[in-house]
């Protein structure tokens, strides 16, 4: 589509106020921060659109005026606020640059059908830049925890020096915390160990109901079905406390009439408990994974002596394989990440680092948080990663996807 | 096979049975079969899951307590008309004195008073008060005991204070659902609660527009960026879909924190606010603990959960359709609107069902970034569960809430199947 639409240079009626518009924009920010937002836009506006006349009329040279450009508003910043204020400076010089040429040359056209007025070219960008913000705001909040971590402070904003890209604002005191603090590290183990029990409950029993699920006769499979969905959508609240009294007769008995140590017994209830949370994942993914699955591949087997087991395992196991690490992991993520239900049916033995976390959120909030989440949030990319390898591969198995 | 077929029998198996008997058992062995691999799950789900939350909802109306440390009294009282304004007669009292003094010997009788507080304040101190000189009477010697009981607390000589023990003596009671809604058990019938204990009713209708505002905010800002995922070449949407993705995957309690660093007093927010000069530093914005707090952490907490399943309907529509109308002469705003957009509701209200129901039983967020004015029914009843210890008004709104809830999974089941809901 690219090289349907010729490109041409745009006349200066429309160059100029939209680059000054946008240099008023960018002015207006800089000028409220030193006191005067009106003098800001017309600085703005006049200097990118001098910039602009300049480029076109005078220097005619696109490599020579993005360089000008990138330096000399790298040099503003620096005047005007240290290196963090430089490099912003030099992003806003290489936009502007960008976008003088862009619209001058009408490169934005480019890519677009040729037949499109100039209002729909308008909306075009307009719900683009529209997108661009919601994913701004779906991924901040993110990238805002893992700088403040790093901060060499005890606050949960940027200090000064963290602005000026001071090496003396950052340092890995939070993380030495979370090493080294007992807290931090028994409930971080505690979470390591309740996590992967109750994901391979929930995988192996999941796995095999799914496995039922999908046959093609199953008596009341709706009622079956919503039934091993609920969890996922009954309130946590409400799981949790129907739980609690439950798991605290359990626990009573465990420990009473059999004489289970106390611990013992605390990490069973906790992870039955998060077991069944995970179960609906793995229900859902495992039964989307066997949607495509080719029976006769069973059959084949089962044709060629093959009992049910090893027909299991060495047939249909490898083929939904991708489904099930992927509930697996969904019901890892559910477990690891989960809090209510563990505040009311685990005791202070088993505190989760999600726990750990909640209670740090709403009595001390300390620092350490921001370094625990940077580690989670760097679990939860490796996971989603994984689970994004483990889907394509899945589908290119199933010969599902070109790609 | 081909004789038995010529001499018009019924159609054998291989074995000699006939086929249809055969086809039969081998139905029903398919569907054992697939029971039995079913059937471990759904025993657990069931036991551990279905079970303890139906018996503590059954909580919610059950009254043991009254009637089984004050049995006597309960019978005794059963012939005293409350509305006369009269206080009861000496055979009430001597059976509330036997029943006093049984209860104190394995002291349940704070547990009864604490029970009747949640009707009436001021019974919790009456119980445990007078129990300690209840203890040191006789039943069979020291009678008559009204005048005495009078004597040790005058709240024993109040009608009210009989007229509660009588409407909380029945074994099955409305009174915790009546709570529930604002309302009380009284002699006379439901009664509304006093204005200053009308809280809960409140509470739900917050709950139920909070969690409007926060599916509508999801809707609009889902939709542009379900569209635009499923517009454009499958290299970009990929590449885009991480950003969904990340914050999917993210622990709640990190997007919560974040939300708590981005909108505090000296937060994120504020202090770029600040610094571009669009806000005073001595004003700056209050934008935690309270609602708006809790509906833009929860609109970013919930939001993949509204474009994934429009993605996945708008991905099935074809472009073509919006081109044909377009050639037909309709506008921008028509083909969409008309074309479109009808397309893609089912995925809107896939998408609208889940954030809403998983946005009224919130409970982590809401108690972070709510404050007072921001918590949600499920805060309230996290408070009556480990808190107050009033177990059966939790019962009550948590009753209440799964019934919501449960109405929309229906919904949702009718609507989409359970079957096709996905994942990443």
């Amino acid at each position: 589509m690219a090289a349907l639409t010729p490109i041409s240079r745009k006349p200066m009626s429309m160059v100029l106020p939209v680059t000054a518009a946008a240099g008023g924009f960018f002015g207006l920010f800089l000028g409220t921060a030193n006191g005067s937002g009106l003098l800001g836009v017309v600085l703005g506006a006049a200097i990118i659109t001098g910039l602009a006349a300049f480029y076109i009329f005078v220097l005619k040279n696109e490599a020579l005026a993005k360089w000008i450009t990138i330096a000399s508003m790298a040099v503003v910043g620096f005047l005007l606020g240290g290196i963090a204020l430089m490099i912003v400076g030099a992003l806003a010089g290489w936009f502007y640059h960008w976008f003088i040429y862009w619209l001058y040359e009408g490169r934005y056209r480019a890519r677009l059908l040729p037949y499109l007025t100039p209002k729909q070219v308008l909306w075009h960008y307009g719900f683009r830049v529209i997108c661009g913000a919601i994913f701004v705001f779906l991924i901040t909040p993110i990238l805002v925890v893992m700088p403040l971590s790093f901060n060499a402070q005890d606050f949960f904003t940027f200090t000064p020096e963290m602005l000026r890209l001071d090496p003396a604002g950052y340092s890995l005191k939070h993380y030495q915390d979370f090493f080294n603090n007992n807290e931090w590290q028994r409930s971080f183990k505690n979470s390591l160990i309740i996590a992967p029990i109750a994901t391979v409950i929930s995988v192996s029993l999941g796995t095999l109901a799914a496995i039922g699920l999908s046959q093609s006769h199953v008596p009341f499979r709706r009622a079956i079905m919503a039934v091993l969905i609920s969890p996922m959508i009954v309130p946590l609240i409400i799981s949790a406390t129907g739980m609690f009294f439950f798991y605290s007769d359990i626990g009573n008995w465990l420990e009473g009439s059999l004489g289970l140590p106390k611990s013992f017994v605390g990490y069973v209830k906790v992870v039955l408990a998060h077991a069944v949370l995970g179960i609906p994942f793995v229900i859902i993914t495992v039964t989307a994974t066997l949607v495509g699955f080719d029976n006769s591949l069973t059959r084949a087997a089962a044709n060629m002596g093959a009992g049910p087991v090893t027909t299991f395992f060495r047939v249909q196991m490898p083929l939904i394989l991708p489904g099930v690490i992927s509930g697996g992991l969904f019901a890892f993520i559910t477990s690891f990440d989960e809090v209510v239900v563990v505040l009311f049916v685990g005791s202070a033995g088993q505190k989760t680092l999600p726990w750990q976390m909640f209670t740090g959120l709403r009595e001390q909030i300390s620092p350490t948080i921001l370094a625990v989440a940077t580690i989670l949030v760097a679990i939860s990319i490796m996971l989603l990663a994984t689970v994004e390898m483990l889907r394509r591969r899945s589908e290119r198995l199933r010969g599902m996807s070109p790609t | 096979m081909t004789d038995t077929a010529a001499t018009g029998g019924p159609v054998l198996a291989a074995d000699g049975t006939p086929l249809k008997k055969s086809l039969a058992r081998a139905l029903r062995i398919q569907k054992l079969r697939a029971l039995a691999l079913i059937a471990p799950l759904l025993i657990f789900v069931l036991v551990s899951f279905i079970i303890p939350i139906g018996t503590m909802l059954s909580r919610s109306v059950a009254n043991d307590l009254v009637a089984d440390t004050l049995p006597l009294t309960v019978v005794a009282l059963e012939s005293w008309d409350a509305e006369s304004g009269e206080l009861p007669d000496e055979p009430v009292y001597a059976a509330f004195v036997t029943d006093m003094v049984a209860a104190i010997a394995v002291k349940r009788h704070t547990r009864l008073g604490t029970r009747l507080n949640y009707e009436q304040t001021g019974m919790s101190s009456l119980f445990r008060k007078s129990g300690r000189k209840i203890k040191k009477l006789d039943p069979a010697a020291d009678a008559p005991f009204k005048d005495t009981l009078i004597g040790i607390n005058k709240d024993w000589g109040d009608v009210e204070t009989w007229k509660v023990l009588k409407t909380h003596s029945v074994r099955i009671t409305n009174g915790y659902f009546l709570n529930a809604i604002d309302m009380r058990r009284t002699p006379e019938g439901a009664q509304a609660q006093p204005e200053d204990k009308q809280i809960l009713v409140t509470l739900f209708q917050r709950t139920l527009i909070m969690s409007l505002v926060i599916t509508a905010s999801c809707i609009v800002l889902g939709y542009p960026v379900a569209w635009i995922l499923a517009n454009l070449p499958a290299r970009t949407a990929n590449v885009l879909m991480i950003l969904v993705l990340l914050p999917f995957w993210t622990s709640l309690l990190v997007r919560t924190s974040a939300w708590k660093v981005m909108l505090q007093q000296q937060g994120v927010i504020n202090e770029v606010l600040v610094w571009v000069g669009l806000v005073a530093d001595d004003a700056r914005l209050v934008m935690i603990n309270n609602q708006f707090g809790t509906i833009v952490a929860m609109t970013h907490i919930l939001l993949p959960f509204m474009i994934l399943p429009m993605y996945s309907v708008m991905q099935t529509i074809k472009p073509t359709y919006v081109r044909a109308a377009k050639s037909m002469g309709a506008t921008d705003w028509t083909a969409f609107w008309r074309i479109y957009f009808p397309l893609s509701v089912p995925g809107i209200g896939a998408g609208s069902i889940l954030v809403f129901i998983l946005a009224i039983g919130y409970y982590i967020t809401p108690e972070i970034v709510g404050g007072t004015k921001g918590v949600f029914i499920s805060n309230r009843i996290a408070y009556h569960i480990s808190s107050s210890l009033n177990w059966g008004l939790a019962a009550a709104l948590g009753a209440i809430l799964l019934a919501v809830v449960l109405i929309l999974y229906w919904a949702y089941d009718k609507i989409v199947g359970i079957d096709n809901v996905k994942l990443g």
